[in-house]
């Protein structure tokens, strides 16, 4: 069955984030989240890289033979990556001087694999350039959330510059900027309290998923909402995962009462 | 004989490839559930990144730069490694199965480690000669070892610490990292 583009790029963009999901490309979101204009350099890169490689890997998924398809993989995918190295190095010298070896290093990316290997390689071309946009974007999307949190904690301005200045402040100067979120050691935190974040924010959609298709079900089984409103107001609200459990435990007494 | 104990004690410490460079991060976070398991990984890794230091070496001095094809240097080397990958597999499948049998494993995840084309790139820009490459390539990866083997350590005591339900899995094990990174960013006031 095909996929729909709507839910490619929601689940690129959202529920299949390749970074704060998938938990891929560690690397690059550790150490190029130093400044949003870093951030958004290598989340564009990536990008590129992965629209042209998924496209052209799934213009040949037919040729490629099974056995040799990952060399084949990385040699397209390198390709691409070293004529976006050239292009950056030629327009944007400051860039490439602070992104450094991670430019190249988008080769060994593990998304642009990833996507190549679960995607491309089964996806007519036109879907999987627009995966690759998708994907693309939603890793953009977390390297900007990372690098803003580590910029404004660590120096209390917002798209500095390549080369570290003109930043814009943002925060006044009562803040006194704590350097050790640029550190190394401010990526591991920050990415680490984001992704708990992230997997709370699951966490309670996939209860709330559950309890509306119960209560849905108990409507469907002859229930009538002024017993759910009951129901729901001897609960406490917020704690949903009680009510869940508790639902799913009456359900079937209260059935077999009516019965 | 200095310079190559400064490369040394730099790559390994002071500019440690996991907790100041970020290079090979998903390995380390993939694969040191278990002291062992590190071991295996860190030993796999020491191996090929030792030799392929060399190797690429020698292709960019020897070959590329003879011909004028500096540019497809990322496109060389990450061949260049996969074949290498390839060809210790089964070299040590052959001749040295006892060890095969203990790295077998972890070898084809190599290829896609960012350490190992991290190393020969590095090597590259900073124009290394030949016998600093290899050495860089050596201790590099002996500190990615330490950096993995360290965490194993730490991960086995995780598993019996409670995180909150939201931090269980991945952020307590980057939350961890973070605290052992700042213990190695000690090292980074001796910059030479």
């Amino acid at each position: 069955m095909k996929k729909s583009f709507k839910d490619i790029f929601k689940e690129g963009i959202l529920t299949n984030n390749p970074t704060f999901v998938q938990l891929l490309g560690m690397c690059p979101t550790l150490a190029t989240t130093t400044s949003v204009t870093n951030a958004i350099g290598m989340g564009l890169s990536t990008t590129v890289v992965l629209i042209f490689s998924n496209f052209l890997i799934s213009l040949l998924r037919k040729i490629i033979p099974k056995q040799v398809r990952i060399a084949a993989y990385i040699v397209i995918i390198s390709g691409f990556v070293t004529a976006v190295e050239l292009l950056i190095k030629a327009y944007l010298p400051a860039l490439n001087a602070s992104l450094g070896l991670f430019i190249p290093l988008i080769v060994v990316n593990c998304i642009i694999l990833a996507r190549a290997e679960a995607f491309a390689s089964k996806n007519d071309p036109v879907r999987s350039a627009c995966d690759g946009i998708a994907t693309g974007l939603g890793f953009t999307i977390a390297l900007i959330i990372v690098a803003t949190i580590r910029e404004l904690l660590g120096s209390g301005m917002l798209f500095a510059g390549a080369d570290g200045t003109g930043g814009i402040q943002i925060l006044g100067d009562w803040y006194s900027p704590a350097t050790i979120f640029l550190m190394p050691t401010g990526a591991f935190l920050t990415l680490g309290f984001v992704i708990a974040l992230v997997q709370k924010i699951r966490n309670t959609v996939a209860e709330q998923t559950r309890l509306k298709e119960l209560l849905d079900d108990a409507v469907k089984h002859g229930y009538t909402s002024e017993y759910l409103e009951r129901y729901k107001k001897k609960k406490n609200k917020n704690k949903v995962s009680t009510e869940i459990v508790d639902a799913a435990d009456k359900y079937p007494e209260q059935k077999g009462e009516e019965k | 004989m200095g310079n190559i104990l400064l490369i040394m004690f730099s790559a390994i410490l002071v500019e440690n490839f996991i907790f100041s460079r970020f290079y090979g991060c998903c390995p380390f976070l993939g694969v040191s559930n278990k002291p062992s398991t590190a071991l295996g990984m860190g030993m796999a890794v020491t191996f090929v990144m030792t030799i392929s230091s060399a190797v690429t070496w020698a292709i960019y001095h020897l070959v590329l730069e003879k011909l004028g094809l500096e540019y497809l240097k990322t496109v060389a080397f990450i061949l260049v490694i996969a074949a290498l990958v390839q060809f210790i597999e089964m070299f040590l499948r052959k001749f040295v199965p006892a060890l095969y049998s203990s790295l077998g494993i972890y070898l084809p995840l190599i290829t896609t480690n960012c350490a190992v084309l991290g190393a020969a790139l590095v090597n590259i820009e900073t124009g290394r000669s030949f016998i600093e490459a290899t050495v860089f390539g050596f201790s590099a990866a002996l500190g990615f070892t330490m950096a993995i083997l360290i965490f194993a350590g730490v991960r086995e005591r995780l598993n019996f610490a409670e995180p909150p339900k939201s931090f269980k899995g991945f952020p307590i094990l980057l939350i961890s990292a973070g605290l052992a990174a700042m213990a190695f960013s000690g090292f980074s006031g001796m910059r030479f």
